[in-house]
């Protein structure tokens, strides 16, 4: 006769998530600082109860069943809650691995009279719970990757400062490397602050700008446009002695452009632009 | 003689491989005492033909090596790329010349930033630019 794994596992239902309770917990990367052992087996429980549901004897030659829909759905949830909580990936993908053993030993203690069930039966759970593993990893990578690219567009906003130096002047320090997308966040911040403080000069000051290349000119070039057709005068300053060096080797032309060596002499520019005089305090006279 | 003294290959295929490849430049170039100006050329030509690279020749690969020859060390960087190759070098190498709507700087002015700058390419089958930068150089 010829046995049928599903059932033989969902008999064992208790057996195997006690084995696989205990693998979990003896496994040295358990960690209880991220999630109680209760939750854990809340957890693991949901997960195999769902499992043992969608098995049959037909399905579990197809791993693509629509049968196991619920048990990925339940399993990508705990993938992408542990990407974010901090779980490592080795410690994400134990949680299905151990699971994988605890079946196989329950199989292997039940059908230990007919190797040849045995072989077959441990086949195909190896088949379906490496799907599952290798679901669980695309989801952990998938949650991080969202996780980096948020932290990207935060990162890309608040790197993009104005901050109004004086009334009429507004400055943009720049760090990091200036890429196209970079750009487009920074002219628009930049512009936009030129519109509502109605100031006439922006210092674009690029003493975090590591290294200077056609690329990252031309886009410089291009902002210093912008601001000239809104009506302001657009000064570049923070130019390094080292960048000034390479961007003249690199052919770049520049000189229609202000540009200072330090944001001090930008501004002290930008003054004069502004017929404004900044003056020591006169000592009291009548003291001396 | 040139001797290798360290080697590093590195796959470019996005954008967002430039900034880690151009920092590893930097350690290297760091590690064997390169001046702070030097660094800055390497790195700018580096970036030039990095961006050639993935602009035109759909990505590639960087090989940076650490060399010696005599006392002086020095870095070079190989640039291959298996896209369409240049026809005419010598135009391509020209100040202001591109096919891209950019200024037409990158490979003239990486040869002047570096100590010494070859450019082999086939047409169909790809380019491979190679630049030197010698620490005291
Ligand atoms: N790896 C490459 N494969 C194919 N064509 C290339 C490659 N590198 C450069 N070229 C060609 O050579 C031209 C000149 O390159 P160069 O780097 O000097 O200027 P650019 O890239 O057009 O502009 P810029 O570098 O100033 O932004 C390019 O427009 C392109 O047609
Ligand atoms: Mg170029």
């Amino acid at each position: 006769m010829k046995t049928d794994i599903s059932k033989l596992l969902q008999k064992n239902h208790k057996q195997i998530l006690e084995d696989w309770m205990t693998n979990q917990l003896a496994d040295a990367s358990l960690r209880e600082d991220l999630m109680s052992n209760e939750e854990l087996g809340e957890q693991s429980q949901e997960l195999l109860s769902a499992l043992l549901k969608s098995i049959n004897d037909k399905n579990l030659n197809d791993v693509q069943s629509e049968e196991f829909e619920n048990v990925y759905e339940i399993l990508s949830g705990i993938s992408m809650s542990r990407a974010r909580q901090g779980y490592t990936p080795r410690e994400t993908g134990m949680f299905v691995l151990s699971l994988k053993q605890a079946i196989i030993g329950t199989l292997t203690k039940m059908l230990k009279n007919d190797p040849q069930a045995l072989v077959d039966a441990s086949f195909k759970m190896n088949n379906l719970l490496d799907s599952l593993s290798i679901m669980t990893f695309e989801t952990f990578i998938k949650s991080r990757e969202e996780v980096i690219l948020r932290q990207t567009d935060e990162i890309s906003e608040i790197s993009t400062p104005v901050i109004r130096v004086w009334d009429g002047i507004v400055a943009l320090p720049i760090i990091g490397t200036l890429d196209s997308s970079r750009t487009q966040v920074v002219m628009e911040a930049l512009l936009q602050e030129i519109v509502e403080s109605g100031s006439t000069i922006a210092i674009l000051d690029i003493s975090g700008v590591p290294a200077v290349d056609s690329l990252v000119a031309q886009h410089l070039i291009k902002t210093v446009a912008a601001t000239r057709l809104m009506g302001a005068e657009c000064i570049i300053s923070g130019i390094r002695p080292e960048i000034a060096q390479t961007v003249v080797h690199l052919g770049i032309d520049l000189s229609n452009i202000v540009t200072k060596a330090s944001l001090a002499s930008a501004l002290r520019h930008a003054f004069g632009i502004l017929q404004l005089e900044v003056q020591k305090k006169q000592k009291d006279k009548t003291v001396r | 003689m040139k001797l290798v003294l360290n080697k590093d290959k590195m796959q470019i295929i996005r954008e967002q491989d430039v900034v880690p490849f151009r920092n590893r430049v930097k350690e290297y170039a760091t590690k064997i005492g390169m001046g702070i100006v030097n660094q800055t050329k390497l790195i700018t030509a580096a970036s030039e033909l990095v961006r050639n690279m993935l602009k035109y020749g759909g990505g590639g690969e960087a090989l940076i090596e650490v060399i010696s020859q005599g006392r002086d060390n020095g870095i070079r960087l190989t640039f291959t790329d298996k896209g369409p190759g240049i026809t005419d070098i010598p135009l391509a190498m020209k100040d202001g010349y591109t096919t891209g709507k950019s200024l037409g700087v990158g490979l003239p002015g990486a040869r002047r930033l570096v100590n010494e700058f070859d450019i082999k390419s086939t047409p169909g089958s790809g380019t491979t630019v190679c630049i030197i930068k010698w620490k005291n150089g």
